[in-house]
C-alpha cells in the first residue's frame, strides 16, 4: 500500500511542523462555506477522509450533497492519502460539465 | 486544442483545427444552455472550473482518447462564466480516417469530461438559482 507508506514516512514531520492548510472552495462548496477558500490550522498529520470527516462536523451541509472529493495537487485523492505540507488541496463537490 | 474560456467559443477555429487531409470524418458535439430544466424556464447558466485541474483532466481525456481511437485531431473547448439561452457551453471536434471512431471518440469525451472535469454549473431561474447535479 503507497499510503501506508507515506503515512509512515511524512508522519514525523507532520507532529513538529505547525502548518496551515488551504483549501480552494468551488461550486455549492463555496456557497456552503461562504467563502472561496478555508484555512485549518494542520498541526497533525492529515488524511483525506479526517479532512473530509472534519469539514462534514463544521459544515454539516456538506452531508446532503451527492458527493464530495477532495483534489490533492490536482488530482482526485482517495481517502487514506496523507496531506502533505504544501500540497494543493481542493475540495471538489459534485461536478456538471458540459 | 483544449481550452477553458471566458469568452463565447470559436466554433470555425475548432473546426479549422480539426480538419486534416487525412481524416475521412469529423464530428463535432456542442453542449448548448437549454432554456428549461423539468418544466421550469431557466434565465442562464453561470459556470465556473478549477481551471488548472480543469485542463490537466481535459489532457488527460485527450491523450486516451488517442489511446483508444486513430483520432487525427481533437479540439475540447469548455466555456466559464456567464452565459446565455442558446450559446455553446462546451464543444468537442474530433477527426479520424472513418466516422465510426469519430463518433465513438466524441462521445466518449464528452460523457467522460462531464464525470470528471473538475466544472460546475449553476442553473439561474426566475426565483432563485441551484447548482447542477449537487444534491441528491
Amino acid at each position: 500500500m503507497p499510503e501506508r507508506y507515506a503515512e509512515k514516512r511524512f508522519a514525523g514531520y507532520f507532529c513538529t511542523m505547525a502548518q496551515t492548510l488551504t483549501i480552494a472552495l468551488f461550486g455549492v462548496a463555496r456557497d456552503i462555506v461562504g467563502a472561496s477558500t478555508l484555512t485549518l490550522p494542520a498541526q497533525k498529520q492529515f488524511t483525506v477522509g479526517q479532512l473530509l470527516e472534519r469539514l462534514r462536523a463544521d459544515y454539516p451541509r456538506f452531508t446532503e450533497l451527492r458527493s464530495l472529493l477532495v483534489a490533492v495537487n490536482q488530482e482526485y485523492a482517495e481517502t487514506p492519502q496523507l496531506i502533505r505540507a504544501g500540497d494543493e488541496i481542493a475540495l471538489i463537490p459534485p461536478v456538471a460539465g458540459g | 486544442m483544449i481550452l477553458l474560456t471566458d469568452t463565447p467559443i470559436d466554433l470555425a477555429a475548432a473546426l479549422a483545427h480539426v480538419q486534416t487531409g487525412s481524416a475521412g470524418a469529423v464530428d463535432v458535439f456542442i453542449g448548448t444552455v437549454r432554456n428549461q430544466t423539468a418544466q421550469k424556464r431557466v434565465v442562464r447558466l453561470e459556470y465556473e472550473a478549477y481551471a488548472p485541474m480543469a485542463l490537466k483532466k481535459m489532457e488527460s481525456l485527450a491523450a486516451e482518447a488517442r489511446r483508444r481511437w486513430p483520432v487525427e485531431r481533437l479540439a475540447l473547448i469548455h466555456r466559464v462564466g456567464v452565459l446565455e439561452i442558446g450559446e455553446a457551453a462546451v464543444v468537442i471536434a474530433v477527426s479520424t480516417p472513418h466516422r465510426a471512431e469519430a463518433f465513438e471518440a466524441c462521445r466518449w469525451l464528452i460523457d467522460t469530461l462531464k464525470d470528471v472535469v473538475p466544472i460546475w454549473k449553476k442553473e439561474v431561474f426566475e426565483d432563485g438559482d441551484v447548482w447542477v447535479a449537487a444534491h441528491a
